[in-house]
């Protein structure tokens, strides 16, 4: 069993201008080197997971512990080290005035060493091949390269989990893929824990695990595979049952047989391509 | 519409000004403002514009930038000759046409205030010329250093400038884009009377402050979600670094006010 690096037992937030918790004694684990999708429609309580996370919110009641540390107020600066978050809009995050001093900014926060910080720097944005940008202006950078200069600004810092919440809500097809392709590179070669927080459930189809949420209870978790079965029920849920998936299901009820449910479009070509020679 | 902004445009190129250290050029800057005015005789406004032409051609930068950068000063400029020739009384009259004269005296200050005002533009420019906004960032909060221990919030300054900078070119194109879904919807700002222009601003102005507001807040949560909590144990990625070119350019600049107080009449 690999080891847990998040806990939360018990959490409850509710916001001061709200009358019911957005969070309701949610409990949860994240292992470490897990890519876990946390999906759920608007309003289901997801982002405030994730600012629960972090120390950006701290909840009512339960208890929080990430890498060994219980949140706290003490704590919390402790932790932000060990979780780096990317949020959604890729402009309202990008604090320096080039890419090499947007990735600066945390490490500048740790109080590293300037001749560090330049390795570091460099380092980081390699891995996200943003290296040939240093000097670039943000107004410049397309939404996926703004998105992933920020990985690099988390990367820099070297943390054990990122969150990415909603991260790629706002970026184009094309943006979209340059992310989640980098994040998974990552998870590969780093074995960087990653949390990504979405509606988007062909996001979430590349995860090892999903939690579903609902008005803020933990409604299902599971394999990607366990969950697209609910079928209907995620559509009740305000969520869109990804397209290999649907088309899947289409295939089977007019009679032709799949082998089993397909995640992505790629196997199931594969398997559609083939499947004459097993019959 | 964003290439159209003169404000703080840097010149790049690989020139002794560009190299020098920022801190220095703020210095330099802040010294001649103070001894441009000890210039009061034709050879101190001599060797002021020796000095400011040789520092033009060290920054490598065409003549032609420097002129549109005096542009919008050349009326202030004529104005301010235009009153002294007609208001400043002194020595022989030059001409005389019934009650009114002009002064040699006139003509004297005329030309030496024009001067003053153009040699003043022509450095300030050069140091925006050839130095990043970023840079002139970094070179203040440095210079402006000792003035934490009065409690003078310098870090905060600081970022806040560079903050602001780092959000102008993002809050023009939100401008381009509000403006054109407005003209969308049939807003017109390009035509039609004054007062029905300078009505269809507002429009514009409340969605771009809207969201300015949302910008804020998410980047202060994105700031605190990257660790920053103030200026207190931090580290600065950018170096400034002070060369023997830097002291050398501030000790000619030494030598010169030497030779002003000198010739000074």
């Amino acid at each position: 069993m690999a080891k847990q690096l998040v806990a939360l037992e018990n959490v409850t937030y509710q916001y001061d201008d709200q009358t019911s918790p957005a969070l309701k004694k949610i409990s949860l684990e994240v292992f470490e080197g897990e890519w876990l999708a946390i999906v759920g429609h608007n309003g289901s309580g997801k982002s405030t997971l994730a600012k629960i996370l972090n120390g950006l919110q701290f909840p009512q009641e339960g208890n929080v512990s990430v890498c060994g540390h219980s949140l706290s107020e003490e704590t919390v600066w402790d932790i932000r080290k060990q979780i780096g978050m990317v949020f959604q809009n890729p402009d309202n995050q990008f604090v320096g005035t080039t890419v090499q001093d947007d990735v600066a900014f945390g490490l500048e926060n740790a109080g590293v060493p300037q001749e560090a910080m330049k390795t570091r720097v460099k380092d980081a944005l390699h891995k996200v091949k943003m290296d040939s940008f240093l000097d670039q202006e943000p107004h410049h950078l397309s939404g996926g390269q703004k998105q992933r200069v920020a990985i690099a600004g988390i990367l820099a810092l070297r943390p054990s989990i990122i969150i990415l919440d909603e991260a790629t809500s706002m970026l184009d097809p094309r943006g979209r893929e340059e992310v989640i392709g980098t994040v998974k590179e990552l998870k590969q070669q780093d074995r960087i824990t990653v949390i990504s927080i979405t509606h988007d459930l062909e996001e979430a189809a590349k995860a090892d695990r999903i939690i579903v949420m609902n008005q803020g209870q933990i409604h299902r978790q599971g394999s990607p595979e366990e969950i697209f079965q609910m079928d209907e029920e995620l559509i009740g849920l305000g969520l869109d049952i990804p397209f290999p998936v649907k088309l899947g299901k289409m295939l089977r009820e007019t009679g032709i047989p799949l082998t089993k449910q397909f995640l992505s479009e790629e196997e199931l070509v594969a398997e559609l391509w083939t499947s004459h020679y097993k019959i | 519409m964003m290439e159209k902004v003169l404000f703080g445009r840097y010149v790049p190129a690989d020139s002794l000004l560009h190299r020098m250290d920022p801190r220095s050029k703020l210095i330099i800057i802040f010294l001649y403002v103070c001894i441009v005015f000890l210039a009061n005789n034709p050879w101190t406004y001599l060797i002021l514009a020796a000095y400011t032409i040789l520092m033009a051609g060290l920054s490598k930068i065409a003549p032609r930038f420097l002129i549109a950068g005096l542009k919008p000063v050349l009326w202030l400029v004529l104005f301010t000759l235009l009153l002294h020739l007609f208001f400043t009384k002194g020595g022989e009259p030059v001409v005389q046409l019934g009650s009114f004269a002009i002064y040699e005296e006139g003509i004297r200050q005329g030309i030496f205030i024009s001067l003053r005002f153009l040699l003043l533009i022509v450095v300030t420019s050069l140091l925006t010329l050839t130095t990043t906004p970023i840079e002139i960032t970094d070179g203040l909060e440095s210079l402006l250093g000792p003035l934490k221990k009065v409690n003078f919030p310098v870090h905060e300054l600081a970022l806040m400038m560079s903050i602001s900078l780092r959000f102008i070119p993002t809050l023009m194109q939100e401008t381009d884009k509000i403006m054109k879904a407005q003209m969308a919807r049939g807003v017109e700002y390009t035509s039609g009377p004054i007062k029905d222009r300078l009505k269809a601003i507002v429009p514009l102005l409340i969605p771009l402050f809207i969201s300015s507001f949302k910008r804020a807040e998410e980047l202060a949560i994105a700031m605190e979600a990257r660790g920053y909590r103030g200026g207190v144990g931090r580290t600065k990625y950018r170096q400034l670094n002070w060369t023997f070119a830097d002291t050398g350019m501030i000790l000619l600049l030494a030598a010169v006010t030497l030779l002003l107080i000198v010739f000074r009449g």
